[in-house]
Formats: C-alpha cells, structure tokens, sequence
C-alpha cells in the first residue's frame, strides 16, 4: 500500500502563503494592507513636509479666534465678535434648515408628480413629462442661479412698496421683494421667555419655553389620542361595534394648544416698511428661498420618477383587484398601490435626500451662509487654514450623511416586508 | 287581426360612433375632460402653459442677432417700442459673438478642429460600447482614442502618449513571459510592477530623446486655455472612462469576503459618496498640492480630474454592484462547479452580465456627472457658467442674463436628453424578462 | 480617458521634485514661462478678452517681471484665481506671483507666510449707492442691506466700521464681482462695498454711471500691491525691483517709447544709466542681465503709463492718480532709488 503523505505534516513552506488557497487570502489582504497603509503614511509624510515648508502647522486655535465677520442669516444669536466656531457653527444650522425644507417640498411635490404624470390625462400627463426631463437635464446650479436671478429681476424692490407699485399680499402679511420674502413671525405677549443652555461658550444656544411648552401639549394630546384609537379598536374587536371617537381625538389634540396659545398671549407680527427694508416678521432671504425652490424642483423631479417605477412595479392585478371590488380610482391609488409602492420607493429617496443635502452645498454660488459659505469660506479666506477648515467641512458633511441613511435604513426596515 | 310582431331579417348597419366620441372631441372628451376633476385640472394647466409661454415666445422671437454690444441691443428694442422686463426682448448677438466661446473656452479658433475631431472619433471610440451592430474593428480605435484625444487636445509631441501607451504593451508582454517562466501570481505582479516601473522612469526620458530624433507633432495648447462646453465634456469622460474599471474593483473589493479589502472598499465609498462634490473640489483646489511630494505641480484642470474621477468611481463601484446584485446565484454556482477561478469566473460570466444590467446605472451616472461639471465654476475654471460670469464682466453685454443661461441649459439639454433617452433605448432592448 | 496626462504628470512630478530645491527664478527660466495668479475677472485690473489674451493694470506687472526675467513679456500663463484659492496657489508653487488686487495686511505677510514686494495702487473700501436712494454718507446707512464681495478684507472691514459707528445693516455676500454688479444694478442691495478701485471700475460699465454716486467715506486702508512666497529672497528681490523698476521710469521720464533709445545711448543721468543698464551691473546682482528693467518697462511702459492705459482718466474705468500719482506729483507712489 502507498502511503499518501498528509500535506499538513510536510511543514509550512513559504510557497504556500502564494498558493495555498488556506493562506492566500491572508496573504494578499496583508499586503494590500501594508500598501494602503504606505500609501497613507505617504501622503501624511507629504503633508508634513509640506506644511513645515510653509511654515503652517495643523492646530485648531483659530477656531477659538474672532470671526470678524457678520453672517446674515442667523437663527443663534452672533455677532462679529464670536469665533470661528460659532460662525461655523451658524452655518451648520443653516445647511440643515435649508435641507430640512428642501427635503419636505422635494417629498409632496414629487409624489404629485410622479402620480400625476401617471395620469389618464393626456394634457397633465405631457406636462410633468416635459417638467422632469428639463429639471433632470439641466444642471442643478444653472437651477439654482436661474431661480435666483428670477427673485433678483423680477420682484419689487422694497422702495416700490412705498410708492404703492407693489403691493403686500395676503391681507398685508406677506411681503415679497426683490431681497427675500417676509411672512408674519409668531409673538408670545405672556411668553415663558427663553433659557440659555452653555453659558458663554461657542456653542451655547438659548431655548424658547414657549415653543417648549406647545410642543409638549401637543405630545400629551397625540399620546391620548391614540389610547382612544387604541380602545375604540378594543371595543371593535369585543363588540363588533365601533364607537364614533373622531371628534374626541380631534378636540383632544387641538384644544389644548388653542388654550396654551391664548395663555401664552399668542399673535402675528406683520412685517412693516420701515427705512431701507422691511422690519419685523421672518425674513427669508432670497438666497435661501432660491435654493430652496431650485433644491426642492430639482429633487421633486428625480423622486417623481422614483415614484412613478414604483407604482408600475406593483403588480397590475392589484389595482385590476382593487377595481373589481369597486374601489374608486382615488382610494385604489391611496388604499391599495402606494401603500405597497412605497417599499420599493423609499431606498432611491433616501439617496435623493442625501443628494439634496449635499447639493444644499451650492448655496456658496448665491450667497446663502450656509457651511461651505462660513466655515469653508470667510472663516478659510480669513485664516488661511485649508487644510483644517476643509477637513473639518468635509467631516461634518460625512456625519451628516451618515446620520441622515442611518435614519431612514431604519425606518426604511421598520416598514420593509417581512418575507419568508 | 294583423299579427304585430315584428321579426328583424336582416342585420342593420353599424352605425358610426357618437360624434362625441370619435375624431378630435372624442379624443379630447377621453383624454382631457373625461370628469369634473380632470376638466379643473386641465384647464388649470392649460393656463399655466398659455401664460408662461406668452411671457417667454415675445422675449425669444427679438431680432437682435446682429448687435454687438447691450447698449444697441436694448436700441433697437426701444426703436420697435418694446420694452419690460430684460428689456423687452432677448439679445441675440451676445450668442452670434461669443457661442464659439461657449462652447470651446479659449482654444486658438484655427485649431477648432481638433477638439472637433476629438469628439467625433469619441463618437466612434464609443460605438462598439453603446451599439452591437457596429463593427467589432473599432474596439482597437476605442483602445487607443484615450491617447489619441490626448494629443490632440493638449498637442506637442506625439511620442508622449505614444510612450505612455505603450506601458500597457510592457504589462502585456510582462504578463505572458513571467506567467511562462514563474507561474500566474507572479505574472499578475509583474502585469502591474513593470509598467509603473515603465511610466516613473522611463517614460519621460525615452519620449523626450524619441521627439529630438524624429520631432512629430502638433502645436501645444495650455491646459489655461480649455474652457466651455468642451472642458465639461472631457471633465465628464475623464470621469467616466477612468472611474470604470476604478469602480469595477471597488465593487468586486466591497463584495468580496477578504474583510480587510472589504473595509477599506466600504470606507472609501462611503466617505465618497458622504460628501458633497464641491468640497472634492476645494480639496483639488487648495489642498491636494499639501498632499503630494514638496515640489509636484498638477495644473487645477488636472487635479479637478483627479478629484472628479475618484467621485465618480465610488457611485460607479455602488452601480456596478447594483448590478452584481441583480444575477442570480446560480450564475456564480455555475462558474464555481465549471472549475473556474475568481478572476475567470469575473471576466467570463460574472462581469459580462452584470455590466450588461448596469449600463442605464452607468450612464445615469454619467449625465449626473456631466451635469455636476458647472460645479468647477466655483473654483475658477472657466465652464460655461464660469465664461458666462466671465462675459457679464465684459463691458459691452454688462447685465446681459437670461440669454447666455438660456443657451448654456439648452446644450446641456441636448446633451443629457439624449443620454438618457440611449438609456431607455437600452433598457429596452436589454429586458429579457416577461 | 487621458490615463496618460496622468501618469506623465506622475511621472514629470517624480523628475521635478529633484529640482524643487533651486530657486523660483531657476525654475521660470526652466519653464520658459512666469505663472501669475490674476483675478477671474475685473474690468481694468485683469480681464481675458475674447481670444483670451489677459489685459489689464495687474497684468502688466506680471508681464513686466516676464520680460525682467524671460525677455518676453508674452510668457507668462496667467492663472484666474478666486479670493479662496489665490493664497493656496501661491503657497503650492502653483504660481510664481501673485498679482490680484490683494491687499498688505500683517497677518497675510507674517502668519500665511508670504512676502509683499510692494505696493503698486494705494486702495481703501468705499461704498456706492443710487443717487436716488438720496444718502449722503455711509453713517446714514442704518439697516441698509450691503452686497459685500466675499474673500476679500472687505466683509471684516465692514463688520468693523458698522459696530464701531453701532449702525445695523444686512450683509449679501456675493462670490464674484460680476453677480455683485447685477444684484446691486438689480436693487437687490442698497449699497455695494469693496475696494474704491474696484468701484470706479464697476461703475464705469454701468449703462447710466452718473446715476451712482461714491459715498465720501473711505473705511480702510487697502494698499494693493503684487506678492510672492516666503523664502525666496532672490525672487522676492526681483519681483520687488521689476515694480520699483516701472515706478522709478516714471520719475525719470523713462517712457516705452523712449526707452529703447535710452538703452542703446547711456545718457548724462547716472541713475537712468544704471536702471537701464548701461552703466554698472545691477541686473547681474539679481541674477539677470543688463538689461532686465529696459526690458520690463518695454513690454507696457512705466508706472504711470500702466495706469494711465488701463484705468487713467480717459479710459471708461476713468480713476485720477490721487494718492497713486507719483511722490513728485503729492502722491504715495514712491519706489527706493536703484543705486
């Protein structure tokens, strides 16, 4: 008999780490490894060379430093007297303000379009054709200075309200200028005022008690209401018989605030001319009402189509079925495809939030203060610290976008079918 | 009594339908106004249409096309008693002066024609790619057009890309004499040691001693002096062609079960793909000089390159895996039970098929990044919205607006518009399905 | 798609690292060309025409140190650059000179690290308004909105004036001057802020100038002048001397139509002799030849010339010397003497 020799027992040979297959992928992940990890230690040993060259090591002090400069949208209060890290810190909340908007307005308007040019109608149907293919084709900056350049050049400028060419709108509570568009500001006459939370640091922020105060009125009503949802379904179950609870749960969410509103003295501040601009009321600047406008249509269109393969996707025989038992064409579409629709089209929105986030990035062509306006603007001009103020730029936009899919994978699982 | 009853004997004639229902009010009954809530929203639309269109044809239709500068423009608008916004009427002849401009930045006019050439052979380059009916001979046009659009953008002397191509012709050659003398690893080794090799050190030397003996070639032009439409497409195929097979080995690397390559693949893509594009461009802009050895000197258009490049590979490598995804497993069973390796298995069945579903992805991917080319505006190249900025400082089309956004939209219309009507071409005749 | 530019790059990058150590002059000569860092674009200072041939009052340093050091005033490649990336090409080496309207301030010299070789147009920020907004100085502009072009010392300029006078105003900051131009024109902003240059050069391009008026304060001190590395004194030196070199033209009444003339006869004014070169060797102290200033004042003409061409009085910009008038004629415009 012929022994055949267990290879195990001839030792390990150096060979064997290129060809045996137990040892191979070892192998080439170490050396990949060393040579990421060279290729690294390359470009830092670079950056080091070169900075010692200019002179200009990496250290974050000027972020403790003045910022000089004033920033006009501000929803903290700041002046040029805060640092760098408060300026920068302005423009974050700015960049999530506007992506917040953007994604809220992307979301309805691309649903209704998406729908819509699904429509039996011939007129609408070509119609939100021809808007997605032009908002889809055209870059999304030209959108943006093109919206813009629509606030700049063809809306009154606040002068022209004095000499009564142009008008406010909506009983004279809304005004719209060349500037921006000023709507009326909610007031508190017996306000709770507000509480300022990390005393005189960079990132200290002030809370308004009022808004507080409503807001958890509000969570008590929904919470409440639900339990009712939740016995009426109760009741259902025993008895056969559901008991009519809707005026219940609507009073119970909405009397509450009425009566917290009129405690806290609630009313509008209008905006009014005065001098050079208007005062008074919330001021949306026409940078931020461009790129939100720009944002939002650019947005709408790429989730109108997300939409639309999503309705096509759901099988025919679904609406067919929805038909046959006499389901009207509104209720099919509400009731039976986009509940269905929506698992296939959520993933591709998610991406279309994060592109809008990012795309909020463009504010720097208009002007609006947003993180590359601030941080990665003045704050980089004034410094000149690149390498610092990019880094950091680009970190905050990498936890952002992270944050935002984390969100919404989670979501997006929580409503996923659960197969087999 | 007469019998009543009537008995029909023969069959009448059809009768034609209801007017209502047929010709042009039948068509608009069914497709318009079929109910109360389309008739409101047909008319609301009709308006909209009617009203933007009366707003923006009297604007369009200005015969202005021969003035030269706004002032004269805006003339001979007063002289036809029109006026209002912008004017009364669009100024053509910043267009009739500067279109060349728009479109090839400030490339010497005499030599239009090589970018011009360039274009028209990346037609053909692509066209064994995008249509199986051309003919399989011009895959070797599509092998080689990277150099040749080289050299006849940037010109100087042909033996420089003649040189760098033929690194590839070393990793060749490397590949089958190694493989023969030390085995297949070894061969993959050498297959990418010898050409870099090749490229670093002898590249340069042998180019520039080739052109001092035999000196062919063609006027050099500065990368400063690219601009417009051109330098949004050659920014946008740079990316694409090169973030390709980039983002081919991302995907196979994110895929695969080897977790430290999977970790690296998933963090750059990631990171990538976490921020915006415009930040990539600052860090070409400001920051990859500090990156690179003390010394090094890329011109901006380059280093954008670079940057846009390693974009687009990680949405590539997310497509492509998109379309690794999509197979069915038994395809990779299939190839596991032929005896195949990883890499003959990728390069005969894997690959072929899902590059064949990714295609729309890949060319979705493109008229993002064609489109997202504007954004080196912002860091001073001169694009087409960069040379609109530039005109509107030109004292003679001072506050000229609307016209040079209008013509910029419509190229990159055209452009886009039909990528992606090629895309549903694609996707239809790649439906295998029901 | 251009696999090869990248890899040659790579490649040219490897072999000019070994050269990196000599100097800049050392690599202009190598390159056979000067690159200047310009704006993007401002009518009078640096603006590409339609066959993008650079003209204007900072192009012609960059072409008077071309020609110091390259005997053409043609070779220079001009690099646009914004108020972000000027600093960072200039650091990177990826120009040689800076030539952008920037002004001499402490911490660019000393913290960023650069050196200022003079001054070549004395600046302040001012502010413009429509005659018909009826104010009359800047002290009347309480809550004003303000359309500032970013990237400059402008915004800091103004946050300051505005807090030190305790008036309020509404910032617009604008990337380019251009877009500045049309928000301003457009009524988007009460008033347009930035250098007083750079106004009168806005202004001139209006369709209506009188229509606007320059409010009378001036509210910074904005010495503009063209700037290089740290580190390279003999560069630094050369750039610093090409400009005194066009200054001192000026007193002397060395003119481009004159100088050509004077170089080939040295004439009885010893210091117009050792400018021009034709007696001693200051050139090759700087490590150039004889003739280097007659070259540089050849290409454009002397200082005031330079102005006169690009943004004097008859041209549409239309600024008078003022301060920039020469130190004979009461101004600032004073250049050491080439002894």
């Amino acid at each position: 008999m012929t022994a055949i020799p267990d290879p195990s027992k001839q030792g390990f040979k150096f060979s064997q780490l290129l060809y045996d297959t137990r040892y191979r992928s070892m192998t080439i992940q170490i050396v990949s490894l060393i040579a990421i990890l060279l290729f690294f230690g390359w470009l830092i040993s670079n950056t080091a060379a070169n900075l010692a060259t200019l002179g200009k090591p990496i250290q974050f002090k000027f972020l403790g430093e003045p910022s000089n400069y004033d920033i006009n949208q501000r929803l903290l209060d700041y002046t040029s007297r805060d640092t760098h890290l408060r300026a920068g810190l302005m423009g974050l909340i700015n960049t999530l303000v506007l992506a917040l908007m953007g994604c809220v307005t992307a979301t309805i308007l691309g649903v209704a379009i998406g729908v819509l040019r699904l429509s039996k109608n011939w007129l609408v149907a070509r119609v939100m054709t021809l808007y997605i293919e032009l908002f889809r084709n055209i870059p999304v900056l030209l959108w943006i200075i093109i919206v813009f350049s629509i606030m700049i050049e063809t809306m009154p400028r606040p002068n022209q309200f004095r000499s009564g060419e142009a008008a406010m709108k909506l009983f004279d509570s809304v005004a719209i200028t060349n500037r921006g568009v000023y709507i009326p500001e909610p007031l508190f006459n017996g306000g709770l005022g507000d509480i300022f939370l990390l005393g005189e640091s960079s990132l200290r922020f002030g809370l308004s008690l009022d808004l507080i105060a409503i807001l958890i009125v509000l969570f008590v009503g929904l919470f409440i209401s639900k339990k009712i949802k939740t016995n009426a379904d109760f009741i259902q179950n025993e008895t056969g018989v559901r008991p009519t609870t809707w005026w219940k749960r609507l009073s119970i969410v909405i009397l509450p605030i009425v009566i917290t509103l009129w405690a806290l003295g609630f009313h509008l501040g209008y905006p009014e001319l005065k001098g050079f601009n208007f005062k008074g009321g919330i001021y949306l600047r026409n940078s931020l009402i461009a790129l939100w406008i720009a944002l939002s249509l650019y947005t709408a269109a790429f989730i109108a189509e997300n939409v639309r393969s999503g309705i096509q996707a759901v099988a025919k025989g679904q609406s067919e079925a929805a038909y046959a038992l006499g389901i009207s064409p509104g209720r099919t579409m509400s009731l039976i495809i986009l509940p269905q629709a929506l698992r296939i089209i959520i993933p591709p929105v998610i991406s279309q939030f994060l592109n809008l986030t990012k795309n909020s990035s463009l504010a720097i062509a208009v002007g609006y203060m947003d993180l590359t306006g601030t941080l990665m603007g003045i704050t980089l001009n004034q410094t000149g610290r690149e390498l610092e103020t990019v880094l950091m730029g680009m970190a905050i936009y990498l936890i952002i976008s992270l944050a935002i899919s984390t969100v919404m994978n989670w979501y997006n699982n929580s409503v996923k079918l659960v197969e087999r | 009594m007469a019998d009543l009853s009537f008995v029909r004997k023969e069959i009448i004639p059809q009768r034609a339908a209801p007017l209502s229902q047929t010709g042009i009010i039948g068509w608009f009954r069914k497709n318009m106004f079929s109910d109360i809530p389309n008739t409101i929203l047909t008319i609301i639309v009709g308006y909209f249409i009617i009203s933007i269109l009366g707003n923006i044809l009297p604007w369009v239709f200005s015969p202005t096309w021969n003035s030269v500068s706004l002032t004269e423009c805006r003339g001979i608008l007063a002289e036809l008693g029109r006026s209002g916004h912008g004017g009364g009427g669009a100024c053509w002849g910043v267009i009739r002066e500067r279109w060349l401009q728009l479109l090839f930045g400030f490339y010497p006019s005499e030599l239009y024609w090589r970018p011009i050439l360039a274009f028209v052979l990346l037609g053909l380059a692509l066209a064994p790619v995008l249509f199986d009916k051309a003919s399989r001979k011009l895959i070797y046009l599509t092998a080689i057009y990277p150099f040749l659009c080289f050299w006849l953008i940037w010109g100087g002397s042909i033996w420089f890309p003649v040189t760098v191509f033929s690194g590839f012709i070393v990793a060749y050659l490397g590949y089958v004499y190694v493989n023969k003398a030390f085995g297949s690893l070894a061969g993959v080794i050498a297959s990418i040691a010898l050409p870099v090799l090749w490229w670093l050190f002898i590249t340069s030397p042998l180019s520039i001693s080739l052109h001092s003996i035999m000196p062919i070639g063609s006027e050099a032009i500065e990368s400063d002096r690219l601009g417009g439409f051109m330098l949004a497409v050659l920014i946008g195929v740079t990316g694409i062609a090169l973030s390709l097979p980039i983002g081919i080995l991302l995907a196979l690397g994110r895929q695969s079960n080897l977790p430290i390559l999977k970790a690296v693949c998933v963090c750059f893509i990631e990171f990538i793909r976490g921020v915006p594009l415009i930040t990539l461009l600052f860090v070409a802009s400001t920051l990859l000089n500090i990156f690179l050895p003390p010394g090094s000197n890329f011109d901006l258009i380059l280093r954008v390159m670079i940057m846009v490049t390693l974009f687009a590979s990680a949405y590539m490598a997310e497509v492509v895996r998109g379309g690794l995804a999509a197979l069915p497993k038994g395809q990779y069973e299939a190839a596991d039970s032929l005896g195949l390796d990883y890499w003959k298995a990728q390069r005969l069945i894997i690959m072929p098929q899902a590059l064949k579903i990714s295609i729309p992805g890949i060319v979705s991917t493109f008229i993002g990044l064609f489109k997202d080319t504007t954004l080196v505006s912002i860091i001073g190249l001169l694009d087409p919205l960069g040379l609109s900025t530039n005109i509107r400082a030109d004292m003679a089309w001072n506050g000229i607006l609307w016209e040079l956004y209008g013509f910029v939209g419509l190229i990159f219309f055209i452009f886009c518009f039909s990528m992606s009507r090629y895309s549903m071409y694609l996707e239809r005749k790649l439906a295998t399905g029901h | 798609m251009k696999k090869s530019a990248f890899f040659g790059t790579i490649a040219a990058a490897t072999f000019a690292a070994g050269f990196a150590a000599a100097g800049t002059l050392e690599d202009v000569q190598a390159a056979g060309e000067l690159k200047c860092g310009v704006t993007t674009g401002l009518a009078g200072f640096a603006l590409a025409d339609a066959n993008g041939v650079w003209d204007g009052f900072d192009v012609a340093v960059c072409r008077a140190v071309a020609a110091a050091v390259l005997g053409d005033g043609n070779a220079v490649k001009f690099v646009p650059t914004t108020g972000k990336t000027r600093f960072t090409a200039l650091a990177s080496g990826e120009i040689d000179l800076l030539a952008r309207n920037t002004t001499w301030t402490f911490s660019r010299d000393v913290d960023l690290k650069f050196e200022f070789v003079g001054v070549n147009y004395y600046d302040g920020q001012g502010f413009m308004a429509p005659k018909a907004l009826g104010v009359s100085s800047a002290k009347d502009l309480d809550g004003a909105t303000v359309c500032i072009q970013t990237g400059t010392t402008t915004e800091l300029n103004l946050a300051d004036f505005f807090r030190s006078n305790n008036i309020s105003y509404e910032p617009v900051p604008i990337e380019t001057n251009a877009e500045a131009q049309a928000q301003y024109l457009a009524g988007a902003c009460d008033v347009f802020t930035t250098d007083a240059s750079g106004l009168a050069s806005t202004r001139a391009t209006f369709e209506n100038p009188d229509d606007h008026i320059v409010l009378p304060e001036i509210v910074s001190k904005e010495p503009l002048g063209p700037l290089v590395r740290h580190g390279d004194n003999n560069w630094g030196d050369i750039a610093r001397w090409t400009l005194n070199a066009l200054i001192t033209a000026e007193e002397l009444g060395v003119t481009s139509a004159n100088v050509a003339e004077h170089t080939a006869n040295a004439g009885n004014n010893p210091e117009v002799n050792r400018l021009l070169g034709t007696e001693g060797d200051l050139g090759g102290m700087l490590g150039l030849d004889k003739q280097w200033a007659s070259r540089a004042i050849a290409v454009n003409g002397n200082y005031g010339e330079i102005f006169e061409k690009n943004i004097g009085v008859n041209t549409p910009i239309g600024i008078a010397r003022g301060l920039n008038a020469s130190w004979t004629n009461g101004g600032l415009i004073y250049s050491a003497p080439f002894r």
